[in-house]
This record gives structure tokens, sequence and C-alpha cells, in this order.
């Protein structure tokens, strides 16, 4: 395998709506510092690759209008995933591992606040036998938390995981939610969709985020302290919620093992739904010496098609400022959590 | 039993509130206005109407705002001839990409007032604003473009916005 690293970073800060711009204009400021910290000029990038969705906005072509913020003149080598910018991050990895490509910039964005986002997120659903009966991002991620609690676990530990975050995120300024709410008083809260309440699920979100790779020798140039790409990979589920446990998550755990987790520091997981969390530890049998979403994670800010892109993110700046030597991030798709990729980076 | 089932009908509806950002809220009320008001590009200097806030080739910021002319030339058209419900024209009639006057990049717009069968390339057009008072932030408040009787406009200064 090529090594390949993530030499630099750029996310918009989260907002609920950002009425005053539109996807380009949120995006390009986002692109243009992620390719400033990365030392590499834009037209030596080699190959860009973006994740959006055309649901978000509810019109069609949306990366083609994203790339309006990268400058795609001459003509660039460019593709796209209708997926979270950490799938484009997967693309952009394995095509780098051809040889001929030596940079890529690999973005994901998405203005949610235009549509209804748990009514769109339906339309992923079995188009015939689920999605006519409209249940919600919400509904079905309570139908997950429900089965999860009757595995024999409690309330206690989802106002747990989401206290964590909103601590977290205070420190983090592109966070949507912080605070410091104490366990009894998340619990004392009343259900949105039982078990779930309002702060065990995520905040809507408009943003954006980028990051530049290089590999080998370019990215030892340019950075001082590469987080190198030591193991990815991505694995899925059957869509049928009735198919399978939802109680684990068995793709995780398989992207987990091929991508090989172990001895991390640090762990940014894209668990939108605060039960999540301790699902996805588990799957990927991290202990209680990692530190977990010290960004807030998905709970905290959460835009779709970026959020998971970020969790990489998140980990390569931790790496290459040298408070972590070794993480991984994750990423979802998909109803309960469904697909999941995993990504373990490690500096030098 | 024995019928197979060859359709069933799931109805669904999203609903969703466009928000146009920076540029298109400006071209937008420009257009309330009486305005046709692009975007300049401060590296290559290309003029982009309506104005997205970037330049598609330099991918850096359009800041400065440009107020141009209603009047273009027409790089190329379709004549529609199919009926469709809820059809407002008369068919024929045509859809045109207009380039307009010092702008880099198309607009699409209806021309009226002449036969379909007259339309061509390098045609001269002029906005048909509607009243004043009736004008709104929207595309609309051009009803449509209409032949300005002038000489067509020469291919080398279209044809690379074609």
């Amino acid at each position: 395998m090529r090594d390949v690293a993530v030499v630099s970073f750029a996310e918009a800060p989260s907002a609920r709506a950002r009425d005053d711009a539109n996807e380009v204009e949120i995006l390009l400021p986002v692109v243009d510092e992620a390719i400033k910290r990365s030392g590499i000029g834009r037209k030596e990038i080699d190959f860009t690759c973006s994740g959006s969705c055309d649901y978000l906005a509810g019109a069609p072509f949306a990366f083609v209008s994203g790339l309006d913020a990268v400058g795609a003149w001459p003509p660039i080598r460019e593709s796209h995933v209708e997926m979270d910018g950490a799938w484009a991050m997967y693309e952009a990895w394995v095509r780098m591992q051809h040889g001929d490509v030596d940079t890529a910039l690999v973005y994901g964005f998405g203005k949610s606040s235009l549509g209804d986002l748990p009514h769109v997120l339906t339309l992923q659903l079995d188009p015939y036998y689920v999605a006519p009966l409209w249940p919600d991002a919400i509904d079905t991620a309570a139908l997950q938390a429900r089965a999860w609690l009757e595995a024999g676990h409690d309330e206690r530990e989802m106002a747990e995981v989401v206290a964590r975050s909103r601590a977290a995120a205070a420190s983090n300024s592109n966070a949507q939610l912080a605070g410091s709410p104490t366990v009894d008083e998340l619990l004392a809260e009343p259900y949105l969709a039982n078990p779930l309440r309002r702060h065990d699920c995520p905040p809507v979100s408009d943003g954006a985020a980028a990051v530049v790779l290089a590999a080998g020798d370019k990215a030892r140039e340019v950075c001082e302290r590469p987080a190198w790409i030591r193991g990815i990979d991505h694995r899925i589920e059957a869509p049928a919620l009735g198919g399978r446990d939802l109680t684990v998550s068995a793709s995780s755990r398989k992207a987990g093992e091929e991508a090989g987790v172990d001895g991390v520091d640090v762990a940014e997981l894209h668990a939108p739904f605060s039960h999540q969390e301790p699902i996805l530890r588990d799957a990927l049998g991290l202990g209680d010496d990692v530190d977990v979403n010290p960004s807030g994670g998905a709970l905290a800010a959460n835009v779709m098609m970026a959020a998971g892109l970020v969790r990489i993110g998140e980990v390569a700046k931790r790496i290459t400022d040298g408070t972590a030597g070794r993480g991984v991030a994750h990423a979802t798709s998909g109803a309960c959590l469904q697909q999941n990729l995993v990504c373990v980076m490690e500096g030098d | 039993m024995s019928e197979p089932v060859t359709v069933i009908d799931t109805p669904m509806r999203l609903d969703y509130r466009f928000t146009p950002g920076r540029a298109q809220s400006r071209f937008l009320h420009g257009m309330g206005e009486g305005k046709l008001l692009g975007q300049r590009c401060p590296q290559c200097g290309s003029v982009y109407l309506p104005p997205r806030g970037s330049c598609a080739k330099c991918g850096v910021a359009t800041d400065e705002e440009v107020e141009l002319p209603d009047t273009g030339t027409v790089t190329t058209f379709c004549v529609v001839n199919v009926p469709f419900y809820g059809q407002k024209l008369k068919i024929p009639y045509v859809s045109a990409t207009i380039l307009i006057d010092g702008a880099d990049i198309g607009l699409m717009h209806l021309i009226q007032e002449c036969e379909a069968s007259d339309v061509h390339m390098g045609m001269r057009v002029q906005a048909k604003w509607l009243p004043e008072g009736d004008r709104g932030p929207t595309m609309e408040s051009i009803e449509y473009f209409r032949p300005t009787g002038e000489a067509d406009a020469p291919t080398e200064s279209y044809e690379e916005h074609v």
C-alpha cells in the first residue's frame, strides 16, 4: 500500500440555517482554507472528490454547483459520491493507490435547512414497504434505541453520552450545541420519540468540510507531522431494519478489524444519536482509555455529507498538532448505522 | 390472488424553503428594480449573470458587483412544440440562451414578438420588463426578450459563450 496522509483540514462553523449563503458561498472559504493550510498550490492538486446529496436542497446536481468553489478550469480530474465526504476521501485514497496521483482535495457540504431533514432521510428507506409509511430518521433511530435498551442498557448511558458531548463541544468553535447539562437534568427532559429525547438527536446543520491528502514524500514536504492513513475500510449491511441486529454494528466491527483499530488514543465516532456511540465503541473495541469525540461529535454538529469527513479531519488535526499519536475516525450512512467507514491514522 | 401486482401507489411530497444566499439575493432584488446585477471575477475578469458568488473557472469569490444593460445576443435556442398541462404560452414558442452584453455566461429566457421561425443565433434582443409596480425578486420581472431590429452580432462576439 502506498503511504497517504491527511495534511490539512478546514470546516465551516455549523449553523442551524445559513440563510445568508448558498452552498457555494458556504463551501468556497472552506476549500480555500484547506488548500492554503496544505501548502500545496491549487493548480498542483491532482484529483478532487466531493460528497453531497441532491435531496438536501431538493435540486439536481448539487455536486456540479459545488465545483464552482474549486476552479475547475482548465478541466480537472474530478469525481463525486452521493454520500458523506468520508466516502469521497475513500475514493481519493483508492485513486492515489494507482500511483500517478500524489495530491487530492476532498470535500463534503450540505445545507439541510432548506428541507425537512428527518423526512428527507425517509427516502433512503425501502421504497415499497417502509418509506410509504413515512417513518422519519428520528423514528427509525428510536426503534434502534428501544432495541438497544431492551438488550440490557439504560437511558442514563445515553444521557451520559450527551452530557460529555455538550461539554466537549464547548472547546470546539465550529460546534453548534455546547453546554454543561447534568445527566439528571437531561433525564428530566420530555421524550421526543420515546426513548429518544430531543438532546439524544443530532441538530440540523448547514456547513461544509474539506481535507487535503498527499502521498509519501509530498506529504512529508508540506507537513511537519502528516496524519498517515494506516487503514481504511467500509462495510454495509442489509437495508431492511428487520433484517439485522440493530443493537450491534456488525459492519463497523468488520471495518474496524480490517482497518486495524488498536492502540488508538483518540476516536471520533459519527454517532448522530446518543445510543449509537456505545454501540460503536463496542463494535470498534474502544476501551475507557480512549478519548472519544473530543470535538463533541455529531450530537454537537451534524452537517449531512460532511459530518463523517469532519470526524477524519478532527482526528488528523490532533495527530498533526501532536496531541494524539494514533487515532480512529468513523463515518456512518443510511438508517440506524447501516453503512460504516473506519479510518485509522497515525503520526510518524 | 393469481393476478400479479403490477403497480403500487406511494405518494411522496417534500417541501423546501429555498434561501438563495448573498449573490443571488442581490441579483433577485435587482430584478425587482429593473436592473441586471452580475458579479465580476477579480482574477480572470469573467462576469457572471446570474451570479453565484464565485468564479467557476478560478474558484474565487466574486465580490465586485456589475450592473449590465438589458440587451444581448441569442447564442442558442429551441422551438417548443410540445403541449403540456399548465402551459401559459401558445406553441410554437422559443426558449433561448441570451448572452447579455458584458456578461460571460448566458441567461435563459423566452423570445417573443416575432415568429418562432425567425429566431436565430446572433439575433440581437432586449428585455421586455413588467410595468414597474408589478416587478419583484423573480426572473419573471422580465416577461420575455424581443428582437431589437439591429444587425446580427458577429459570430466571433459570442462563439466562446455558446
